[in-house]
Order: C-alpha cells, then structure tokens, then sequence
C-alpha cells in the first residue's frame, strides 16, 4: 500500500443514472505498467479521465502520490479540491489521447513546447532543446517545423506522446493511443511506447485493445468489467490461464 | 451643374463613410469579443451584463440607438447636471460600433463553443490556466471560424452609416442628398451613390478575405 502511486478507494462514478464506477478498488505501484483490457463501456475510459482530473468523483477517494486528488485534507477533513490543489496534482501526470488532440494551429514545437513554457515557465530555449530530444525519442526529429495535419496519424500520436512527456509527469495515462489509427501505423506508436515503458521508471497506464502489445510491455494487467475490476494478473496469468469466465469470453471474442 | 462636379462632394462624403466605418468595425469588433466571451463567463455579473447588452442591442433598431445617443442622452445628461452631448461622428461610431458589437459577440460566442471540446481537455491535461487555454489554444482556432460572418457584419456596417446623415452627419448619403435637393438630379446621383456603396463593400469584403486568411495561415500550409 505505501509504495502505490495510484489508488482508488471505494470509488464511485455516475453520469445521471448510470453508474460507471461501482465501488472501483484500484492500485497500481510507482514504476509499474499496467494495462487496462475491458468490454466498451465497462469505464476503463472513465479512470484515466478521473484521473487526469478531466472528470469528477461522486464517492470514495483516489489518491495520487500519497495524496488525495480529488480532495484536500482542511482542518481533520476531507474536502473537495480546490482548482489550486488539482493544479498542483495534475503536474504528476500526463495523458495521450484516443484522437491525439494535437492543437492545429501550433506546428509540432510548439505544440510540445508550449505548456512547458506556459505553465512551467521554462525558458523558450531550454524547451526547445527538451522538445528535440523528445522529438528525438519518438523518431519524428526532422517534422518539427511541419503543422500536424501534414502528418500521418502515427506521427501526431507520437507527438502528442512527446508533448505529454515534456511535462515530466511521473504518471502517464494512455487511452487508446492506437485506437484510432489506420493498422499499418500502429506499429510505429507501439514501437514508441514499448521502448518508453523499456527505459523509463514512468509509471504507465494503458487502455488498449492491443492484447499482444498488453502482454509484452504490462507488469500488470486489469480486466475491467460493468465498473469494477473483474480479474487481474500478470500476463501470462491473465491471457493463458483466466480464473473468470467472463474474463475468458471476452478473450476469446476478441482474439479471434 | 455637370456630373463630374458632384464627385467632389460625393468623394468629401465618402471619406467620411469610410472613416465611420473602419472606426465603428473596430469598436464593434472590440466589443464583440469583450461581450460574446462575456457571455460564456462563469461569473454572473459578467455573463449578466453581456447578456444585457447584447439583447438591448440586438432587440432595439440602429436608429433609435442613433436618436437615442445623440438627441436623448445629452438631455438625459442635463437633467443630472453632465454635459452628454456627443459630436455627430461620436454618437455615429458609438451607435454603429455597439449596435455591430452586439451581433459579432453571438459571432464571438458561437464561434468559441464550436472549437471541439478535446482541445480543452487536452489543454488542461497540460495544467494550461483557463484563461491561457482560452486566449492560447481556443481563440486562436475560432478566429478563422468568425471571419466569415465578421465579414458579413462588416458590410452591413457599411450599409449602416448612411442612417447617420438623419443626424446631419456630413457622409456619402448626406451629401447625395444635400446634391440633389439642389440639382433634383436624382438619377444620376442614386445612381454614383449605389455604385460608390458597391465599390467600398467590394473593398471590405476583400479586405476582411485577407484578415480571415491571415488568421486561418495555418490551416493551409502545405496544402
Ligand atoms: N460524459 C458522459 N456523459 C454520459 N455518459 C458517459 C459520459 N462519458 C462516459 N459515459 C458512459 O459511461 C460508460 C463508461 O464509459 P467509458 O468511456 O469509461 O467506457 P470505456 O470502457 O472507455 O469504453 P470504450 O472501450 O468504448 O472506450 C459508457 O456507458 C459511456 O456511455
Ligand atoms: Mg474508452
């Protein structure tokens, strides 16, 4: 427990009537790789949200970094956060998103070095040289003066995973990262987030229906059922030898 | 009197358009990203008084602006003892400026809401302030998306001047008026006012073209 990056306490999560997160009980451990597999709509969506803040709690606590984050501890109790304290919790983590959500109007250096600029007042020089070694990283080091809609799909994914590590999160969330890309180009965004999850004591998050690439680069991985985690398991456990029928079902409907 | 010697006057009114124009575009521009992102305000006051200001403008007529402006307020303001009265030019750019302004800021705010709401997401996934996200990542991209409909206003606004020689403001239709009242030409004169009209809101669509693909450059490298 003390060595948990992440935690989800009992958590609860409604839209209207609908309850995505039942009681949601969830650790992952500072460093590790977890992959998140799941039926749609079974929330997995949901938890990277809540915890990039892009989306609220309506019970339990998640704590961040010993912390809790969509609370703060005033005077013995615990209330709702305030903007101040997700500000300064949201700089723990970072996120790559289904449709990239790279900003059009930046070309590829300023999409990546806006924010460190912006919001960690890093000198325009200093970000550059940070944005080239991540461009760098991600194989794109000659596209940073081009706008990303005059890249391919598998290249704004890479830079948008690069605009996110400019951040230096210590957590970084994936949702679907290929989800949305052409199958040819998935190679190259897996490729890049393999070696990340390689060389990098990042903790990582990854909603994938990527079984494969789960299997290879996960500590961990969680199968989430209607809100609340089914099974979970190393790899090996939870691909070859699941406990749960459901889980079973649902491997088998999607690797066929 | 021949033709050509009413081109003078018509010219000297014409200035007069056009400065009434440009100065009224730029107040309503002004005014319409102040109020129409205003209205998207999570303060009341603020989303109040946007909204207040753009009914008032949007439901009441230029003209009763114009008279109000210049014929109502400088009593208004006598009664409580403060000089109001307003030069003509003033109450001119005034009532233009506000009455545009308040049509550009549902531009305006129409305009910031259709930028998709991922962008937002993304910009506080970066921890961007509200604000920078607003001035940084969302205007930046609605921009392109006003200017058609700037462009529009922008005519219109033109169009819109000549009620201000009701308030003997010297502009292309006071003088065309002032012409004809002395030659009864009037042929000849509607005639050069309909075609001056035409030509300055061929300049200022033109001109609002340009803006709109300054501001959209980005969508169109490489392509
Ligand atoms: N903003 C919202 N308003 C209402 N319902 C929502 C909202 N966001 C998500 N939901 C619902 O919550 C449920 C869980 O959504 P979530 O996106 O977490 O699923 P998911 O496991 O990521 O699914 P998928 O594999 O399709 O991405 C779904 O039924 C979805 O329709
Ligand atoms: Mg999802």
């Amino acid at each position: 427990m003390t060595d948990a990056i992440i935690r989800f306490d009992k958590v609860v999560k409604r839209f209207g009537d609908l309850t995505v997160l039942d009681e949601l009980d969830f650790e992952v451990k500072k460093g590790e790789k977890v992959s998140i597999i799941g039926p749609s709509g079974s929330g997995k969506s949901t938890v990277l949200r809540i915890l990039m803040t892009l989306e609220g709690i309506d019970g339990g606590v998640v704590h961040v970094d010993g912390e809790p984050l969509w609370h703060e501890l005033r005077e013995g109790s615990l209330l709702p956060a305030s903007e101040a304290h997700l500000r300064r919790m949201r700089s723990k983590l970072g996120m790559v998103f289904q449709q990239f959500n790279l900003f059009p109007h930046m070309t590829v250096m300023r999409n990546i070095t806006e924010a460190p600029v912006k919001v960690l007042g890093l000198g325009k020089k200093e970000a550059q040289l940070r944005a080239e070694e991540l461009l760098d990283l991600v194989g794109l080091a000659d596209q940073a003066k081009k706008f990303p809609h005059q890249l391919s799909g598998g290249q704004q994914q890479r830079v948008g995973i690069a605009r996110a590590l400019a951040m230096r999160p210590s957590i970084l969330l994936f949702d679907e990262p290929t989800s949305a890309l052409d199958p040819e180009l998935v190679g190259e965004v897996l490729t890049v987030i393999g070696r990340l999850a390689e060389e990098h004591d990042l903790t990582m998050l990854l909603v994938t229906h990527e079984m494969r690439f789960a299997r290879e680069i996960s500590d961990r991985v969680c199968f989430f059922d209607r809100g609340q985690i089914r099974e979970e398991g190393t790899p090996d456990e939870l691909f070859t030898d699941p406990s749960e029928e459901r889980t079973r079902e649902f491997l088998k409907a999607i690797l066929d | 009197m021949h033709w050509s010697e009413y081109l003078l006057p018509l010219a000297e009114g014409a200035w007069v358009t056009v400065q009434l124009t440009v100065y009224s575009t730029i107040l309503g521009g002004v005014l319409a990203f102040v109020f129409g992102i205003g209205k998207l305000s999570s303060n009341m006051a603020i989303k109040s008084v946007s909204v207040g200001y753009i009914e008032l403008f949007r439901g009441t007529s230029l003209l009763v602006q114009l008279f109000w402006l210049y014929f109502a307020l400088p009593l208004a303001g006598m009664a409580i003892g403060i000089d109001l009265r307003l030069p003509p030019v003033v109450a001119g750019v005034l009532a233009l400026g506000l009455n545009i302004g308040a049509y550009g800021a549902e531009v305006v705010r129409g305009a910031i809401q259709s930028v998709h709401q991922n962008q937002r997401e993304a910009a506080r996934a970066l921890n961007f302030t509200p604000r920078q996200t607003l001035f940084n990542i969302v205007i930046p991209q609605a921009i392109p998306e006003m200017m058609p409909s700037f462009g529009n206003l922008a005519v219109q606004n033109l169009k819109d001047t000549a009620l201000v020689s009701l308030i003997s403001l010297g502009d292309l239709t006071f003088r065309a008026e002032q012409i004809r009242n002395f030659t009864q030409d009037s042929t000849t004169i509607y005639t050069l006012l309909l075609l001056m009209y035409f030509g300055m809101a061929l300049v200022v669509t033109v001109v609002m073209h340009l803006i709109e693909r300054f501001a959209g450059r980005w969508r169109m490298v490489g392509s």
